[in-house]
């Protein structure tokens, strides 16, 4: 079962579809049991970055997550999830994340549209599992206004452009990212979901 | 790189889709869960579903309509329509939809901009405007369905939506809608070029170069359509080879 931490943050239904539809038992939650006897867990999300580690402290997620990570299950954040597996966020000011991958998150550049929205195409950087019948250009679907801006270069597996390179799919053992909807990328988000569905045991 | 987008858009009416002309004489389409099914089959971008009653009662179906669409299909889906208040937004996003639409209740109440922007994020929070031309280069914004002029700048109530935390701006022009001669440049130049979020046109697509033109000569980020594509006088495989031979991104 893989666990969808629910901590009130918009359309995360359409997860649990995408999940389903691929044969992935996924349920919603923020129990902390639950959590644990999940075998991967999915850290979605839109909205604020402050606001989000704000609710998730309040259920003490921080916390279970860092232990469960440790443990080598896997997790995998979307979006402003992705963006929470990094130490600090300059969105609305600063806010330190869950600080489980080495980086910041920072505005997009004002010298393109902001959010970045819409579909765009991934550059693979590394080979990975998670890439598994997934096209160099392949079209996913973004929709942000903040994106992770310093990195580990190994951590890097996938980037599109869009006012330079925002990492896509990011990777550190079982700690894994995308910046885009794999639930909203047609074919192939669903195959993205299947292939981090393969991780779990 | 970032590819325009094609945007199919239904009229709700009921639990069925519906088309009028001008915001009149509406007629049955199709069933909604079974259309969004073929868009999203066919190579849509995103699609939008717009409730045109938005009366109190028939409120359950529609969200029915909406979470049954989510769990058919993979791609975006915004949802307008009778969204007054936090609490609307807060049912349409628990449903499935990604983003919401808002109108008239904008104009009447800009505060529901920034608070819902606040506590859902600007990326789902799209402000629909219904334009009108009242004089060279100067266009209103009008409310209920097309029928209230509200004597405010179309351009300059862009700018304030953008400012207010809307994420996306639609550009409807009552002008040109349901005339099938082409969407209105002009407006939707004149707004893409006065915000920087993504600009989608709306009113007056009838065929493949209507909505080559606007992608490019207007700046549009996204072209929507509605019965051009319910009764497939537009094909969306074939458009978008069509804007990939005249050198526009699409995804395909």
């Amino acid at each position: 079962m893989i666990a969808i931490i629910d901590y009130g943050a918009g359309n995360i239904k359409s997860l649990q579809f995408a999940l389903t539809k691929i044969g992935l038992d996924a349920q919603l939650t923020t129990d902390p049991d639950i959590i644990r006897q999940s075998t991967g867990m999915i850290l979605p999300g839109v909205g604020a970055f402050r606001d989000a580690m704000n609710t998730l402290t309040e259920f003490d997620l921080p916390e279970v997550l860092r232990q469960e990570t440790s443990k080598g299950k896997p997790l995998l954040g979307i979006c402003l999830g992705m963006q929470l597996l990094y130490d600090k966020s300059y969105e609305d000011g600063e806010s330190d994340g869950l600080e489980l991958l080495r980086g910041e998150v920072s505005r997009i550049d004002h010298s393109v549209k902001v959010p970045h929205m819409g579909w765009n195409t991934l550059t693979h950087h590394n080979e990975d599992s998670l890439l598994n019948n997934i096209a160099d250009n392949a079209y996913v679907y973004f929709v942000h206004s903040y994106a992770v801006s310093s990195y580990i270069p190994d951590d890097l597996i996938s980037s599109t452009q869009y006012a330079g390179t925002v990492p896509a799919i990011v990777r550190k053992d079982n700690l894994m990212g995308m910046q885009f909807h794999p639930e909203k990328s047609g074919a192939v988000g669903i195959q993205l979901l299947q292939n981090f569905g393969a991780m779990l045991s | 790189m970032l590819a325009k987008r094609i945007i199919p858009c239904m009229d709700v009416d009921k639990g069925r889709v519906v088309k009028g002309h001008k915001f009149r004489n509406i007629r049955d389409v199709a069933d909604p869960v079974e259309l969004a099914k073929r868009y999203n089959e066919e190579g849509a971008d995103e699609l939008v579903f717009y409730d045109i009653t938005a009366s109190h009662e028939n409120r359950p179906i529609f969200l029915d309509i909406v979470e049954k669409t989510a769990a058919e299909i993979d791609i975006p889906f915004t949802v307008g329509g009778g969204i007054r208040s936090i609490r609307d937004i807060h049912q349409i996003l628990r449903a499935g939809a990604d983003k919401v639409s808002i109108n008239s209740a904008a104009v009447q109440n800009p505060a529901l901009i920034s608070e819902s922007a606040i506590k859902f994020g600007s990326q789902c929070i799209v402000l629909s405007i219904d334009a009108k031309q009242t004089g060279p280069q100067k266009w209103h914004v009008f409310i209920k369905g097309g029928r209230e002029d509200t004597s405010l700048d179309a351009i300059e109530w862009a700018k304030q939506g953008e400012h207010l935390g809307a994420g996306e701006i639609v550009v409807n022009a009552i002008d040109t809608d349901g005339d099938k001669n082409g969407y209105h440049l002009e407006l939707t130049k004149a707004i893409a070029g006065n915000v920087n979020v993504p600009v989608v046109a709306s009113g007056g697509a009838g065929s493949d170069s209507h909505i080559a033109e606007v992608l490019t000569k207007a700046d549009a980020d996204a072209a929507l359509a509605a019965s051009v594509f319910h009764y497939n006088k537009i094909q969306i495989p074939e458009l978008k080879d069509y804007l990939n031979q005249n050198g526009i991104t699409v995804r395909r």
